[in-house]
Order: C-alpha cells, then structure tokens, then sequence
C-alpha cells in the first residue's frame, strides 16, 4: 500500500472516532484468504482439484465486487501430504501472514494439526472435506459430508431396493469404524440387520477370503466403506469373481475421488451411492459450474465432491462476510450463525448454528456407465451425526472431537 | 463341501501370489546375492507397462504375458549395465543403490503415469463351485506360478545354460577358468529375475490396480518369502510360499484378513530365530 498524504489525512481524521475498529483504517487492503492444501504427493489427487476450486471461489468474487469493495488475496502453502507442514504453515498463516480466514485441510489429521493453532490465534477457519464428523469447535466452520447426512438417506435406500441382511466392509481408522456404526444404526432402524462388519487395514488389497466369507454368510447387499487405492482392488475382485452380478452393493466413499471412472463399466455399474455432488446433477446452478470450470480449466474430469464443497465453502464464507460487511471472525461467525446460506452446484447450503456443520442437499446417486446417475434428491438434510453431540450454543468454549457413540 | 473346495483354492491362490511376486527377486538374490530393494517397482514396471499396452489395444494376454515382462527385462538390462555390475559383492551398497533407484522409479512413474491408481478388467469371468461363486482369474494366476516354477525348474536343472549359470554363481573363478564370461552370466540371470518381476506385476495388475507406491505392498512379502526360503531358488521359494500362503489364508478363514497378516509375520519371525539361513539353510540343502 502506498502512503499519500490524503490518505495519511483521511487516516488521521478516521483515526479519533475508530481507535476501537482499527480494521476500517485496512479498507483499501486485500483480504487474505489462506488456503492449505496437499497439492502434491499422495493426496494430490483430492487437493489439487480443490486447489482449483479456492482459484476459481475467489475470482468469481472479486469480480462481484469483492468484499465490501475489498478484493480477496490468496495466500496459499502446498502442504505435499505431509502432516507435519500442516503445523509449521498453519502457523505462518496466523502469526505471520495474519490471514482473515483459513480454508483447507484435507485428511483429519491435518485438520487436527492446525485447528488449535487457528482457535488460539483467533483465525476463522473453514474445513470443506466429507469427514468423519464430531468436531465441535466455535472457530471451525465443517462444510463436508459427514457419515450420518449420508446412510440416513443411501442405507434405508437400499435396502428397500435390495432387502434387509446387510454386510459391512470397512476401512479401520475412524472414519470407516464411525460410519459402520452409523450404517448399522440405520439399518436397525429400517427393520434390517448387520450380518457382518469386517475391518480392513488400508494397505490391504487382496479381497479374496473375504469374497468367499461373504457368500457363506449370503447377505441382501454389501455397505462399503472401503476407502484408497489398495481397497480399490476388492471391487476388481468382486467383479472378477462374477459377484457383482449376484449380491447388490452401496458405498458412502467411492466416487469421491472419482474411483467410478478409474473402474471400468463392468466392475462399477450399478453401485448405489450418496453425495451432495454428482457431475449428473441436472440443474442450471450445476450446469453453469461445470461451464466455468470447463471454461477456466478445459475439462471437468477432475471435479470431485470435495472440490465442489470447497467452491461452496469459500462462497459461502464470502456471502457471510458480505452480509457482515466485514470479514472480522465474530461478525463473519454471526452472520453464518444467522442464517447466511449460498446457492451453489448442489443447491443451497448453510449453517447448522449448533455445530457450525452444514446443511444442504444430498443426492441418491447410481454409478451408471462410470458416471454418477442422479436417483432421487434428499432436500436440506443436517449434520444429525455431529448434533447428538455437540451444542455450540449451550457450550460456545468446547473444542472436542467428539467420538460419535450410537 | 463346497466351501473347503474354496478354501483350499484361496490357500492354493494365496501361495500361487507368493511364488509369483517373490520369483524373480528369489533368482536374483539366490544366484547372484544381490538384493534388489527397487524389485517392487520392477513389479509396477510391468503392471504398468500390461495396463498400457492393452489401453492401446494390444490382446490382454499378450500385454500380461509378453508386454509386462518384456518391459521388466530391457529395464532390467539397462539397471544391471548402468549400476549392479559395478556392485557384485558388495550387499550393502547393491542395497543403497537399488533402494534409490526404487525412490527415483516411484517419483518418475508419478510424473508419467500420475499419482492415481490405474487398471484394467481382469480377462477370464467368474464361475460357479457349487454354492459359491469364484474368481476364474485365481486359476490363472495359480496356473501362471506353476508354470513359472517348472521353467525355472527346467531351465537351471536340464539345460546346458542353467548348468553355466549355477557353476558360475558358485564358483566364478572356476567358470572363467573354463571360458564362461561370468559377468554375461550375472546379466542375464539378472535380467531374467526383472522379467519374472515383470510378469508378476502384469499379472496382478487386473485384480489390484497399479498407482506408482503400489510395489510397496508386495515388496516386504517377497522379502519375507525370498529369505525365509534360503538360498535354493525353486524349493526355497516353494516351501516358504507354501508355508506362509497356508499360514496366513488359514487365519484369513478363521478370523481376519488383519489376524491373516499377523500370522503371517509371526510365522516369519518364528521361522527366522529357528532357522536363521532359511529353510534351504537346513533342509533341502542340495536342491536348486
């Protein structure tokens, strides 16, 4: 920023009445957004598309006007999956970039990495990653699905479509126990029942004793919560032996990562699925987007859900801060809390104010030809999960995780 | 009836995946003494090279049979030219420059191939035993470790070749004195060793997918396998296999794929503190 003396005289003459908001002296000053990411190494394949998701986010609206006449800077780290950059980045971010607000984060463990240093440092702090809910912080804003938004819908779903003897497959870790937890509750609740929950470490990748222990066990349908490459090979497998023709299958995971189109026609078709995005998505809003994805990117093969929860957070941060008229942490965390909602690819999404989780639309989803075949729409379902154990209102101090116990 | 029909065959199938991904470092190491840590990327090398050579329309038999180990073995070549020969003798610094190579090798498949995990669709359909529907492709793959065991088997038993090849691993001097290059020898027992790591990699490629860390996953079983075993290439290998496919499947059946794992290990460890140089150490001991 450049000093002339009007600007010193407008400053001087502000200064008396606002000694108490020194942030109004900043209004010709970009705001900066910080962005932390993993757009190299082994995440890549989720970060990189998100990466993409901030650029295009924050184009959009600067070229609205920006914030209150100010235009939004990003300041981005590539934390190259390696958690511990998360720690040393999310510190400069606060202390020596002094961001406005933080978006980012890709696995849990990097989320955990910086959340404390974000809180301590009063910087608002945006986490858009499907997850494994339960966090429970009034500083972090959670825009990702979470398992409870999606079984709710996909596990009664299917097992009307298929029966009521389901099995479990899983990755052990916390996502894939907390959401066999949450299948198994709602399964219970539809009149079903849990044959079987198998864990499975994630570098496992040889599915074939538990083929045959599933046929022994001759289940309606199978749940997978199946979650990376090396578990990629069981829908191979499962293809391989002819049993995707003879047992039904839903996942809360795959397609994520666009996985439907790495397996070929044979070995995904017919895989019942629950997203709030789907490329198939047959709406203006959605349409658009992919227009100006396409546009600014030349393809679309890489839009996933978490790119598109990303989009929908920084927009949605944007749309608050606007209805603020500041990006100062408070205002921004009342407006949300109030209500501010944004109109995006999935439809609209805001602010569960207990949990500072999100609400908005989750799609049935059939993997039809390795694409996503929109079924059915689930209009403006809440974070369940994370509201049996978290109340922001009551307890504005909690900072836990929460492990969600049904 | 049908279902230890089936358990028996995972147990064959498990041994089968053993014998195929430990195969080529076996005769490697067991010939040559040289440990090559980048063998789980030859594996991916010839995964890939399947995948892509039936993207570009090549026969999947072909790509699996002829494309995977054929790309495995010039690349194996080239190593064995450009590095190993400098190396024999010396364990420890075949082991540091292998172990580079194996880095360097992940990150150039991740700049090629990109860091995701490709496949193809396995070629042979499933089929009924039974109550119980099987993987057609397991059969292959058992079919596919037999064969390679019996080849080997013949060649280093009945060919005049394989004889060269076991005399000038034993006593090099003694071959050259006879007129043998020994230094030929070693690179062709070298690049028959990436070949076989190729073919394993083809071969699993339809039923796991290939990323450019996917050597990884095997690289510590054919390890186990390779030094449990001993030195003795074929029945080294076999009885180790054997051992551990029966072990881990066993306890895959009995609990789960993650007891499987463990007891696999345990076994290993077990093994190794009773029969420090193998089973082959011991037992065995005048077989190839």
């Amino acid at each position: 920023m450049s000093v002339n003396r009007r600007k010193v005289l407008k400053g001087a003459a502000a200064t008396t009445a606002l000694l108490a908001a020194p942030s109004v002296l900043r209004a010709e000053e970009t705001i900066k957004l910080g962005s932390i990411l993993d757009t190299s190494g082994i995440f890549d394949l989720y970060g990189k598309p998100m990466d993409k998701a901030v650029d295009m986010a924050i184009d959009e609206i600067n070229t609205d006007g920006g914030i209150a006449g100010r235009m939004i800077e990003k300041v981005a780290y590539d934390t190259q999956s390696d958690m511990a950059l998360y720690t040393q980045y999310g510190q400069r971010l606060a202390r020596q970039d002094k961001v406005d607000v933080v978006h980012g984060g890709i696995l849990s463990a990097s989320r955990e990495a910086i959340r404390p240093t974000l809180r301590k440092n009063k910087v608002l702090y945006f986490y858009n990653v499907q997850y494994e809910g339960g966090v429970c912080d009034r500083n972090i804003f959670c825009t990702g699905i979470t398992p409870a938004q999606q079984a709710e819908v996909l596990v009664p779903a299917a097992m009307e479509k298929w029966g009521k003897k389901v099995y479990v497959l899983a990755a052990d870790y916390n996502y894939g126990q907390i959401t066999a937890k949450w299948i198994q509750h709602y399964a219970k609740q539809a009149g079903g029942e849990v044959v079987q929950v198998d864990f499975f470490p994630l570098d496992v990748a040889d599915f074939g004793s538990t083929i045959t222990k599933i046929q022994d066990a001759a289940p309606d349908m199978i749940m997978s919560v199946l979650v990376g490459g090396a578990h990629l090979s069981f829908y191979r497998q499962w293809a391989a032996a002819g049993m995707n023709k003879k047992i039904p299958m839903a996942s809360t995971v795959m397609g994520a990562g666009n996985e439907h189109v790495v397996l070929t026609k044979e070995e995904g078709d017919g895989i019942m699925l629950a997203y709030s995005f789907s490329k198939e998505l047959d709406t203006p809003a959605n349409t658009s987007f992919l227009e100006r994805w396409t546009k600014r990117f030349g393809a679309t093969d890489d839009v996933h859900e978490l790119a598109v929860a990303t989009y929908q957070g920084v927009h949605l941060w944007a749309e608050a801060a606007r209805k603020a008229g500041s990006v100062e942490r408070e205002d921004v965390i009342a407006a949300l809390e109030a209500g501010a909602s944004f109109d995006g690819p999935t439809g609209k999404i805001s602010i569960d104010p207990k949990t500072h989780h999100a609400t908005f639309d989750v799609h049935l989803i059939e993997v039809k030809d390795q694409k996503m075949a929109v079924q059915k729409t689930f209009v403006q379902r809440p974070p369940v999960d994370t509201q049996t154990v978290c109340n922001l209102e009551e307890n504005p101090k909690d900072t836990t995780q929460y492990e969600i116990d049904i | 009836m049908d279902y230890s029909a089936v358990v028996v065959m995972e147990i064959c199938y498990a041994i089968a995946v053993l014998i195929l991904i430990s195969a080529g470092l076996a005769v490697i190491f067991g010939m040559m003494r040289v440990i090559n840590l980048a063998h789980g990327e030859f594996l991916t090398l010839g995964g890939y090279a399947a995948i892509m050579s039936n993207q570009a329309g090549l026969n999947i038999y072909l790509s699996i049979l002829v494309a995977a180990p054929l790309a495995a073995a010039i690349f194996g070549f080239l190593v064995e030219r450009l590095i190993v020969r400098f190396l024999y003798g010396r364990l420890i610094n075949t082991m540091l420059a292998t172990w580079g190579l194996s880095l360097a090798m992940i990150g150039g498949f991740s700049m090629i191939f990109g860091n995701t995990t490709t496949g193809i669709a396995t070629p042979i359909s499933g089929f009924a035993l039974g109550n119980y529907q099987v993987s057609g492709y397991n059969l292959f793959v058992i079919a596919i470790a037999v064969l390679v065991i019996g080849g080997v088997y013949l060649i280093l038993k009945t060919t005049r070749a394989g004889l060269v090849a076991r005399g000038a691993m034993q006593n090099p001097e003694m071959a050259q004195a006879f007129g043998y290059n020994t230094s030929r020898v070693y690179m062709f027992t070298f690049v028959a060793g990436s070949a076989l790591a190729g073919l394993a990699g083809g071969v699993m490629a339809p039923l796991v997918g290939i990323n450019p860390a996917a050597g990884a996953a095997y690289i510590a079983k054919a390890f186990i396998t390779v030094i449990s075993g001993g030195t003795a290439v074929i029945s080294g290998t076999l009885a180790s296999a054997g051992l551990f496919g029966f072990v881990s499947q066993t306890f895959t059946f009995l609990a789960t794929p993650v007891v499987g794992e463990i007891a696999l290990l345990v076994a290993a460890v077990i093994l190794l503190r009773l029969l420090p140089t193998g089973i082959t150490g011991r037992f065995l001991k005048d077989k190839v």
